[in-house]
């Protein structure tokens, strides 16, 4: 402690760098910092963007495809088509409860849309009521999704993209208004709110109209699943919940549990993962361009204390002839060094928040697809340790080698020093 | 003047022979690389307590190495320093500070008073190293300013003294810690005439109260004031006479 307050005394009573020369070191580093706050703040808005995007279709969802065996079993040939129902998904809700919610999903991709205005050929799509949850597909206010009810009486509601309500009713204002699907009326109950979506199977959801799949079924004549999504308790037991499906399934349809090719899975949580790691890597190399920006700025700063230590050699000379010891007098350099450091930090932290927060608001404001994928630049709590802990380091590094230096020489030569 | 003197160190118990400074055979070799230049070849010098003496030589004789040796500013290549019993050579940096601040009080030609700090701040850095509190720091510094007769000029820098008072503010601060010598070297080689036998004068007295003092001059006058001169030359003791 006394120390301590011996050092930071020795700081005040140090003879000052000269201003001008000050001035640029601190200016380099606020510029390092800035830069590291601008890159990580843009990595954070990507990321966020990007798993805004990704929750589009499905946060921690499975799709699966009708697939073929691959294996015989149980006296029964390999090649044989394996294709599930709409009453699959009630026995799997029933015998895996490691499954939290599931959907079955019929598709037929050509079929004639008409009102008083328009008429399209587009996707239409018959589901379950659990398909708007699992696939992040929310009503627009005044709307709702498919319910229980209109699976049970096979209503003839319809729910629509927002860009095939624009399409067709040039508003998406549009719940209660009928629509011809296939030659049969249909009452519009909801509008999909828009959502960024970055992974799709069978177009995009602003894109398609969303019927209960028991009205499907009797409209269309169709008795087999286009594929069937589902959802695990929780991403951890996803893999016994996959195990589990396939044992229900394959003691139905009497195929080998293990065999991959009955089913094909499509596992987004598999994707998460990944997906985080590259972003985990993106920010790394952000943050290392960043990190290198500012170590720039650090070499300034070593520079100047490598300058300040030269020029009070005779200084640093006669404090050690009246008995300092060295952690006093590289104490003292490395605290300066700290100084200069944060002072430039201070500067670049508030500089470059505001400059994030300018870009927030152009971004916000901008119509163009491509900084909407940029995402909002966003200042986190670990940007702002990382700046810190990077802006101490740099500090000391740039504090320690001058004052290394300073007391590696014998008292005397310093005392001879001119 | 100077309070209550060496008295105290009478009693000596670390020294077995009673000698404050025991030179043995001291070489210092400058090895610049390409060269070796030996500054000092085998010097042998003893003080005892409250001896006042000069060492004396031309420029580049040795001398200014020696006092450095002495002051523990430098170490020797060769040889052994006893240092009021306590053998210099091999002690770590940090303990070869902390003999300079408690036992060595160095006065220099140039003064080395720290411009951008007070006279108050320089006379107290010493006792701040020793680890002083603030209170007794500051009645020893107001007190040592009493002394050297500069109560007045406590809170000017250096820049605003003149030559004779900056010289005054340096034995001060060379006083702090209440040290076993007081090296001084060219004390009054940057002072006017009446500064600098006003200088001398201190030293006779803080010799009077019982001080150990060793003047490095190369002026013959000032070395006659004192008690005893060592004429070094070429790295080595050529004569060591006591002042009649």
């Amino acid at each position: 402690m006394l120390t301590f307050r011996l050092i930071v005394r020795l700081f005040h009573s140090a003879a000052k760098i000269q201003r001008k020369r000050m001035i640029l070191t601190v200016t380099a580093i606020a510029w390092g910092t800035i830069a590291i706050i601008l890159l990580l703040s843009f990595g954070e808005g990507l990321k966020r963007s990007m798993d805004q995007g990704r929750r589009g279709l499905g946060d921690s969802l499975v799709i699966l495809w009708m697939g073929e065996t691959e294996k015989a079993y149980a006296g029964l040939p390999a090649g044989r088509p394996i294709r599930l129902v709409p009453d699959d998904v009630e026995l799997v809700l029933k015998s895996v409860p490691e499954i939290a919610s599931a959907s079955g999903e019929m598709h037929n991709w050509n079929v004639q849309l008409v009102n008083d205005r328009k008429a399209l050929n587009k996707r239409v799509v018959g589901v379950h009521p659990a398909y708007g949850e699992l696939r992040t597909s929310y009503p627009q206010p005044g709307g709702r999704y498919i319910d229980e009810l209109d699976q049970r009486l096979k209503r003839r509601v319809v729910f629509l993209g927002n860009e095939l309500a624009k399409d067709l009713f040039g508003t998406e204002d549009v719940v209660g208004k009928t629509l011809l699907v296939a030659d049969m009326p249909f009452t519009v109950i909801g509008v999909i709110q828009k959502k960024r979506q970055m992974g799709m199977y069978g177009g995009p959801d602003s894109d398609r109209a969303t019927i209960p799949l028991s009205t499907f079924e009797a409209m269309f004549g169709r008795r087999y699943l286009s594929n069937f999504v589902y959802k695990p308790v929780s991403t951890e037991i996803a893999p016994v919940a996959k195990r589990r499906l396939m044992e229900v399934l394959g003691a139905k349809y009497r195929f080998d549990s293990a065999d991959t090719r009955a089913l094909h899975f499509w596992d987004t949580i598999e994707n998460t993962k990944v997906f985080s790691k590259m972003m985990i890597g993106i920010e790394i190399f952000l943050g290392v361009i960043g990190a290198l920006t500012m170590i720039i700025g650090g070499v300034g700063v070593a520079n100047i204390m490598f300058a300040a230590v030269t020029h009070r050699t005779r200084e640093i000379g006669v404090q050690m002839a009246l008995g300092a010891r060295r952690v006093y007098i590289t104490g003292a350099l490395v605290l300066e060094s700290l100084a200069l450091t944060f002072l430039g930090g201070i500067f670049g932290i508030g500089v470059g928040a505001a400059i994030v927060q300018v870009l927030a608001a152009v971004q916000a404001r901008a119509k163009s697809e491509a900084m909407e994928f940029l995402g909002q630049p966003t200042i986190s709590i670990p940007i702002a340790v990382t700046t810190v802990i990077l802006l101490g380091l740099i500090g000391l590094v740039a504090g320690y080698f001058p004052a290394r230096r300073a007391v590696s020489v014998e008292p005397a030569a310093a005392l001879r020093y001119e | 003047m100077f309070g209550n003197g060496r008295k105290k160190n009478g009693a000596n118990p670390g020294a077995g022979n009673g000698d404050l400074i025991d030179l043995e055979g001291i070489r210092k070799v400058y090895d610049t690389g390409a060269i070796k230049v030996e500054a000092l070849r085998g010097v042998d010098l003893t003080v005892k307590e409250n001896e006042f003496l000069a060492i004396v030589g031309p420029s580049g004789s040795g001398k200014s190495t020696l006092m450095n040796i002495i002051g523990c500013l430098d170490t020797a290549t060769d040889g052994s320093y006893r240092l009021k019993g306590e053998q210099v050579g091999g002690l770590s940096i940090d303990r070869l500070a902390e003999i300079r601040n408690k036992r060595v009080g160095f006065v220099f030609q140039n003064f080395n008073l720290l411009p951008q700090l007070t006279a108050f701040e320089n006379v107290e850095m010493p006792l701040l190293f020793k680890g002083t509190q603030a209170r007794q720091r500051r009645e020893r510094v107001e007190f040592l300013f009493e002394q050297v007769g500069l109560s007045d000029r406590m809170l000017h820098r250096p820049v605003e003294l003149s030559g004779g008072q900056m010289q005054r503010v340096a034995i001060a601060r060379a006083l702090a810690c209440e040290p076993d010598i007081i090296l001084a070297d060219e004390p009054t080689g940057n002072l006017d005439t009446t500064s600098g036998r006003d200088i001398v004068g201190m030293f006779e007295e803080l010799w009077h109260k019982g001080h150990t003092l060793v003047l490095i001059t190369h002026d013959a006058a000032l070395a006659g004031r004192t008690k005893r001169v060592v004429h070094v030359q070429d790295g080595a003791v050529v004569s060591d006479e006591a002042v009649a």
